[in-house]
């Protein structure tokens, strides 16, 4: 049997994001592009105000909502980031080290953005 | 002199020789949309940071029929990514053992499509009784 | 049998190692009965149209593993896929896809015996008995846990249906991992902390995107996509929990 050295894989980490952003956005996804994107701006099913100012604010100020849209944003961009990586691969680009960096930096930098932001809106 | 010459074929193209593989790159392809739509959120996010007038922009912008095209097409691309994420689901999980009994794959696949049902009905039910 | 004989095309990918630059695509017009399996379509071209036909079958009862072929683009079992339920149109056959060709319809498998050794695919006992303390006693509940993975008969259909091992042929794979689990989950043993070095590293199971392919063409039902995919479960956790355990996880 030949020896080999065999090198740990990182994936874990990437791995776990992305499974975690795939199920909360195969849970809440549908809903929530529903809701944001279509339901509010044609003023369809939910009241005309549901996303007025006040109430957004008062929803990222509270603890739990500042939570979930932290949750959602930044596990959607590693769950994105993830499956556009490995479809690099599929279709034959494999850029290593360059597609990773920018598939996941870009992750990571809308993940301190949302925290920066989320902080600047305050408590 | 070795007479082998194993030839090794290439694969440009393969996601385009079979059905099942198009598929595939139909559901990886909902990263896309996925990857979009957090971004207008996190627009929005930092919207919000930045006080009421930045907000109503957004939001305004929002109702412009290109937006409200794009939400449309990442509803039903979104929607494919719950259906197709919980029909690998048996294939991906260990099995569930009930009543000694192995779970069959449409139960598992079903019990997930049920439980994002619920979760949807219950996001709208809270938005809709937080701001009534 | 007064019916006219009904005759078939076979198309075959061609291969010859010695005079062909690249495979080139060959018909022969094959007379069937409705019995006939595309084995056997392919037998009657080597016996009556060219014997320099190559081709591995042993079983003719999909037991043995030997005569995986891409048929129509399909990774099957050549022995159980019959021509009637291709004709009248032509049935395109090909060496199985993402390994060497050797020639014609075979392929090149010493990657995959490398893989299959490196598994080490048999019971690395738990505790050792001596012979006058009897067998080793095993539950139904036991035997139920890695009986589907012990059903592989190394056939390479997953492998052919595998396009992440298309791409990177270090990839361990579907079979290897799929047995590699068989005997991690065996309450006999205990190489689990062995096996996982190779399910944790580059080579291992995180180069899976899930397609889940390998599992819809396997013949025996083994089911490799979800041993893979538990293995995913499996090394993350062994990944980050090795820092809380006095062991250290695998290496």
């Amino acid at each position: 049997m030949k020896q080999r050295t065999l090198k740990r894989s990182n994936a874990p980490i990437f791995w776990a994001l992305f499974g975690a952003g795939g199920m909360l956005s195969a849970l809440f996804g549908p809903m929530l592009v529903f809701i944001t994107g279509i339901a509010v701006p044609l003023a369809v099913v939910l009241p005309a105000d549901t996303m007025s100012y006040p109430h957004m604010l008062a929803f990222a100020q509270n603890i739990i909502g500042k939570g979930f849209i932290f949750a959602i944003i930044a596990l959607f961009l590693w769950h994105a980031a993830h499956r556009i990586f490995h479809s690099l691969h599929d279709i034959g680009i494999h850029a290593g080290t360059g597609a990773k960096l920018l598939c996941y930096g870009l992750a990571m930098l809308g993940t301190l953005i949302a925290a920066y932001a989320l902080l600047a809106i305050g408590f | 002199m070795n007479k082998r010459r194993p030839y090794v074929r290439p694969m440009d193209g393969w996601w385009r020789k079979n059905p099942f593989f198009v598929e595939y790159m139909v559901h990886e392809g909902t990263a896309l949309f996925v990857a979009a739509y957090a971004a207008i959120l996190l627009t929005g996010l930092v919207r919000l940071s930045q006080g009421e007038a930045a907000w109503n922009a957004w939001l305004s912008a929002l109702k412009n029929p290109w937006y409200v095209g794009f939400h449309l097409l990442a509803l039903a691309a979104i929607a494919y990514h719950t259906y197709t994420w919980f029909k690998i689901m048996p294939r991906t999980m260990p099995p569930v053992v009930v009543g000694g009994q192995r779970l069959p794959a449409w139960a598992i696949t079903g019990s997930g499509l049920a439980v994002a049902a619920a979760a949807s009905a219950a996001l709208l039910g809270l938005v809709w009784g937080l701001v009534r | 049998m007064s019916e006219k004989q009904k005759i078939i095309e076979i198309e075959v990918l061609r291969y010859h190692p010695e005079k062909d630059k690249e495979p080139h695509k060959q018909v022969f017009e094959v007379p069937f009965t409705d019995d006939m399996s595309v084995l056997q379509g392919v037998q009657y071209i080597k016996d009556y149209l060219d014997g320099s036909l190559s081709f591995r079958w042993s079983c003719r009862m999909a037991i043995c593993g030997s005569c995986g072929m891409m048929i129509n683009g399909e990774p099957s079992l050549s022995c159980q896929t019959f021509l009637r339920d291709y004709y009248p149109a032509r049935v395109r056959v090909e060496a199985l896809s993402h390994f060497p060709i050797e020639r014609d319809l075979v392929i090149n498998m010493e990657g995959f015996i490398e893989k299959l050794e490196s598994i080490q695919p048999y019971i690395i006992p738990r505790e050792t008995r001596t012979l006058a303390q009897g067998e080793y006693l095993q539950t139904p509940e036991q035997l139920d846990a890695y009986e589907q993975f012990s059903s592989c008969i190394n056939c390479l259909l997953c492998y052919a249906a595998c396009p992440q091992f298309g791409l990177n042929s270090n990839f361990i794979g579907p079979a290897a991992t799929a047995l590699l689990h068989r005997y991690n989950v065996d309450s006999r043993d205990g190489g689990k902390s062995q096996r996982m070095e190779l399910i944790n590293s580059e080579e291992g199971v995180f180069n899976c995107t899930a397609v889940g392919y390998c599992s819809e063409v396997c013949p025996k039902h083994v089911d490799p996509a979800n041993a893979v995919n538990q293995n995913k479960t499996n090394s993350a956790a062994d990944y980050f929990l090795r820092f809380l355990t006095p062991k250290g996880g695998a290496k």
